[in-house]
């Protein structure tokens, strides 16, 4: 599919944020369209996660209009952006590790079979859909009722990517996705956004590894001190270019030549 | 893909039935369970404590521990703590004395006021905790106070004295006091001293009729909230969502659990157990007191712990909660019947829980791959 086609699904537009006098963001523009994955590139500090929470509903803009499927919106909580379609995945907070993946998985959106007046939970229903999901991805569960917390980071990841996508996300936002993973794990979670990308969803990929990026992105916008240095696409700029962009070009060159150009 | 996490299933190892099967939240609890009974009836079987009457001397006082280890189980495993309870008790004991025998209200208006009374406290904690952010423990703690202030403060002033009397004669040919106060099940123990499995009494003004004559309503309020709250947390849409709030509020509120709300009706319950427990109670003795429940929100913590359910909350069961109060029940009664000098049943309280968490640490961390 050649995303090019279509028109963006969310389109930011001249966005800023200021927190009293700290102006996180500085006038950036984004836009997403189905069935690309586009890279948000950034150095910690850069404004990356003001702006994905602006983007999901947690910040309100302090300038500039969010524009959802040719319409504006002004999305007054996550719980808004969530029903709308832009699903977010948060490094730590995206799953519950004491409870079953199954509870996970259908947190707050349960499958009900009522008794007379009662509301049970579906849990035949739960766990099959949840089994079939996860085998989409690639996860082949022991049991539905193990616990999130005994499955390594990247399947955790792959739990809440798969939740959104069933739950009908026409963007996925994933913030940070593989920065606490190993290798092994990194090339799953990669895997799985090429996936999720397949399907015609908008993936938002969130990293400050430009080889993370340059893996699985179709376009690569970098942030740097709350502005954009522009939004590129693939073929049209190389993982070192980004790279200085992400640093702030000089510095890093010298640095790069010290350390003998393994950052 | 798929060939990469082949390989990682490879490393998990199978785990047999019986693994499956012994490995859950309850394990401690039933551990313990089997340990005390084996003790007592290695020193205390000839002791009358599992005769008719010893067992049910053993499983009302096992009961009593069940109601509040029920609400506080419920409570602790939505992430918060109630320390009132004890309070409460006392309190709501106290509201329906003076309102049926000082007021002359009739016995079921009060016992219904006073749920409401006690509910609305609870929601009262419930609101001050999520509104105010406050930890549950210091809210709650705050609230033992004034309970327990008010519940001495009011037939002080009222009654001149701290202990009202006179429930069980004002309670006479009341509807709703049996529900609380009553036995139920005569029939069969009529039948079951019939056929001889039970004794009669053989002199006095019961001469022939059974001495057991029924399961106090007490017994039947416990197996019916144990059983009503098992089933509400694990099979659930509003289990899963207590479930949630305790093992990770913000996580929950981000996918539209109505965390406060789930919070608030959990202090609502757990205030409901407590007047469960002081209306039998009441109805028992004839009697409510300015002393009454001191302590219980101890006790209901530690039954919960023994049960398996983790302080901070997301982890738990009401089954595991239920056994840690007959492990309760059982070491209290059973030394008494073992002859065993009564201040020692504290030491073996403190070993039991420190035994039973112990273990209960170990298997959830086998169960959620906690480090």
């Amino acid at each position: 599919m050649n995303s090019y086609d279509h028109n963006p699904i969310v389109e930011m537009k001249d966005i800023e944020k200021h927190f009293g006098p700290v102006i996180a963001l500085a006038g950036v523009s984004f836009d997403i369209r189905p069935g690309e994955c586009h890279c948000l590139l950034g150095d910690n500090g850069a404004g990356k996660s003001t702006f994905i929470k602006t983007m999901s509903g947690v910040h309100k803009p302090t300038r500039g209009e969010i524009v959802f499927e040719g319409s504006q919106m002004n999305f007054a909580s996550p719980r808004d952006a969530m029903e709308a379609g832009i699903a977010t995945v948060y490094q730590d907070l995206a799953m519950i590790p004491l409870m079953s993946v199954t509870r996970n998985f259908w947190m707050g959106r349960e499958p009900v079979r009522k008794v007379g007046p009662l509301k049970f939970m579906d849990f035949a229903k739960a766990n099959e859909v949840t089994m079939a999901e996860m085998a989409k991805m690639g996860i082949n569960l022991r049991s539905p009722d193990q616990a999130v917390g005994t499955l390594s980071g990247g399947e955790r990841q792959t739990v809440a990517i798969a939740r959104a996508v069933y739950f009908g996300a026409k963007v996925l936002i994933l913030d940070e996705p593989t920065s606490a993973l190993g290798v092994r794990q990194t090339a799953n979670v990669l895997a799985t956004i090429d996936k999720v990308r397949k399907t015609g969803i908008g993936v938002v990929f969130i990293t400050h590894n430009v080889r993370h990026a340059a893996a699985v992105g179709d376009r690569f916008t970098v942030l740097n001190r709350g502005k954009t240095l522009g939004t590129a696409q693939r073929g049209q700029i190389t993982p070192e270019e980004l790279q200085d962009m992400m640093a702030g070009g000089q510095e890093m060159v010298a640095l790069e030549g010290s350390l003998g150009g393994t950052v | 893909m798929t060939d990469a996490n082949a390989a990682i299933d490879e490393r998990v190892k199978e785990t047999s039935r019986l693994r499956k099967a012994l490995i859950r939240p309850e394990l401690g609890a039933i551990v313990g369970m089997i340990a005390v009974f084996v003790f007592f009836f290695a020193f205390a079987a000839d002791s009358g404590m599992f005769n008719p009457q010893g067992v049910l001397n053993w499983s009302t006082v096992s009961a009593q521990f069940m109601i509040i280890a029920v609400g506080a189980c419920m409570l602790m495993i939505a992430g918060e703590f109630d320390l009132s309870v004890g309070s409460m008790i006392g309190f709501a004991g106290m509201s329906i004395a003076l309102m049926s025998v000082t007021l002359h209200w009739p016995v079921w208006i009060a016992i219904l006021v006073t749920f409401m009374l006690c509910v609305s406290i609870g929601a009262l904690i419930g609101y001050t905790v999520v509104r105010t952010g406050l930890p549950s423990f210091i809210v709650s703690l705050a609230f033992l106070f004034i309970l327990r202030g008010f519940t001495i403060f009011f037939p002080q002033v009222i009654e001149r004295r701290t202990i009202i009397g006179g429930i069980s004669d004002v309670a006479e040919g009341d509807w709703l006091a049996p529900v609380f106060g009553g036995k139920v099940g005569g029939w069969i123990f009529d039948w079951l001293a019939e056929i001889g499995m039970i004794a009669t009494f053989s002199r006095g003004t019961r001469e022939g009729q059974p001495i057991v004559d029924g399961i106090p309503m007490l017994i039947v309020w416990a197996l019916l909230l144990v059983a009503v709250a098992h089933v509400v947390l694990t099979r659930t849409t509003f289990g899963n969502w207590v479930f949630a709030s305790g093992g990770d509020a913000q996580a929950a509120r981000y996918v539209g659990v109505p965390v406060s709300r789930v919070k608030i009706l959990m202090f609502m319950f757990t205030a409901f157990c407590a007047t469960v427990f002081a209306t039998c109670q009441v109805m028992e003795f004839g009697s409510a007191g300015a002393d009454r429940g001191l302590l219980k929100e101890f006790e209901a913590i530690i039954a919960v712990v023994i049960g398996g359910a983790l302080l901070t909350g997301g982890y738990g069961s009401v089954i595991g909660a239920a056994l840690g109060a007959l492990i309760f029940g059982v070491v209290q009664q059973g030394l008494f019947f073992a002859g065993v000098e009564s201040s020692l049943f504290r030491v073996f309280l403190g070993v039991i829980l420190l035994f039973a968490v112990i273990l209960n640490t170990y298997i959830r961390r086998i169960i959620t791959g906690e480090n």
